[in-house]
C-alpha cells in the first residue's frame, strides 16, 4: 500500500468519481442551474486528471496548459450557459429544462 | 501518515462532498455552495501536484468569477430557482441516469482494481507548475491557442449579453399618448412675452 496522495491512481480515482456524480447530476436532474453546475464538476475532474498525468512527466508542462485552455473554456461556457437560461426564464418562466421542447412541436 | 497524505485525504473528501452536495441540493444556492467546496478541494490537489500557477487561477477564476455568475443568477430568479418541479421525460431520464450509472461504475472498477501497479510520483524539479514556467510555455509555444482563446472570450461575453439582454426595452421608452413634453419654458411666440408661462412648481 503505497502512501495516499503520492500516487497517480489516487489522483485519477478521485477525479473519476467526481465526473460520475457531475455525469449521473446533468443526466439527472432537471434543474438548468444544477445542471450547468454538474457541468462545471466534470470539467474540474478532467482538469485534476490531467495535472495529475503532467506531475508523472515532470520534464514537460503540456498538461498544465491544456488545463488551463480549459479552465478559460468553462468560464465562457458558464456566462453563455446562464444566459441561455435567462433566456429560457424570460419565455417560460420556469428553470426546468423539461420546458425547452418548442422545437417538438 | 504523512503531512502530504492528511492533505490529499482532507482535499479529496471535501471535493467528494461538495460534488454530491452539488448535485443533490434541492436549493441551488446550497448547490453553488458545493460547488465551491469542490473547486477549493480540486485547488489544494493542484498545490500537492505542483501546480501553483493554476491553483490561482482555479480560485481566481472559478471560485472568483463563476461561482460568483452562478450566485448571481440564483438570486435573479429568486424563488423560481429552484422549483423544477415534477419533470415530463421522466423514463428517458432514468434511462439516462442508469446508463451513465452503469458506464461510471465500468470506468471505477477499472481503475480501481485493473491498474498495472502504482505509478509513484518521483521528486519534481523545483520550477514545475511555477508562474514563470507555465508562462513562459503559454508565451510560447501555446501563443497561438492563448490568442483564440482571447478571442472566444470576446465572443462569449458579447453573445451572452446579447443573448441575456431583455427584449421589452422599446415599451418603457415610449410614452403614453396626448400628452406632449414641453422642452422649452420660455415663451414660444413674441406676441406671449408680456404673459410669461408659469413655471410648473419645482417638486
Amino acid at each position: 500500500m503505497n502512501a495516499l496522495g503520492h500516487v497517480l491512481e489516487h489522483y485519477v480515482l478521485l477525479s473519476s468519481l467526481i465526473f460520475s456524480i457531475g455525469a449521473l447530476g446533468f443526466l439527472v436532474r432537471r434543474n438548468t442551474l444544477v445542471q450547468l453546475m454538474s457541468i462545471e464538476l466534470m470539467l474540474n475532474a478532467v482538469n485534476l486528471a490531467l495535472v495529475a498525468y503532467n506531475r508523472v512527466h515532470g520534464d514537460n508542462m503540456d498538461g498544465q496548459m491544456f488545463a488551463f485552455f480549459i479552465i478559460a473554456i468553462a468560464a465562457a461556457e458558464a456566462a453563455v450557459g446562464l444566459a441561455i437560461l435567462l433566456s429560457l426564464y424570460r419565455l417560460r418562466s420556469t428553470v426546468n429544462s423539461d420546458e425547452a421542447d418548442t422545437l417538438r412541436h | 501518515m504523512s503531512a502530504g497524505s492528511l492533505f490529499f485525504a482532507v482535499c479529496g473528501l471535501v471535493c467528494l462532498v461538495g460534488a454530491l452536495f452539488t448535485v443533490l441540493a434541492q436549493n441551488p444556492i446550497r448547490g453553488a455552495m458545493g460547488l465551491l467546496a469542490t473547486i477549493l478541494g480540486i485547488a489544494g490537489l493542484f498545490m500537492e501536484l505542483h501546480a501553483q500557477f493554476l491553483a490561482a487561477i482555479q480560485l481566481i477564476v472559478y471560485a472568483g468569477a463563476v461561482i460568483v455568475l452562478f450566485v448571481f443568477v440564483i438570486m435573479l430568479l429568486g424563488p423560481d430557482a429552484g422549483s423544477a418541479g415534477p419533470g415530463k421525460a421522466r423514463a428517458s431520464r432514468w434511462f439516462g441516469g442508469g446508463l451513465a450509472a452503469l458506464l461510471s461504475g465500468a470506468a471505477l472498477y477499472l481503475v480501481g482494481a485493473h491498474s498495472t501497479g502504482a505509478t509513484v510520483f518521483l521528486p519534481a524539479r523545483p520550477e514545475h507548475g511555477t508562474v514563470e514556467a507555465v508562462g513562459g510555455m503559454l508565451f510560447g509555444k501555446g501563443l497561438v491557442p492563448f490568442e483564440l482563446a482571447t478571442a472566444l472570450l470576446i465572443v462569449a461575453v458579447v453573445g451572452a449579453i446579447a443573448v441575456a439582454r431583455s427584449q421589452n426595452k422599446k415599451k418603457s421608452v415610449e410614452k403614453p399618448e396626448g400628452e406632449t413634453r414641453r422642452m422649452f419654458v420660455g415663451p414660444l411666440h413674441p406676441r406671449d412675452a408680456g404673459h410669461p408661462i408659469e413655471k410648473e412648481p419645482a417638486k
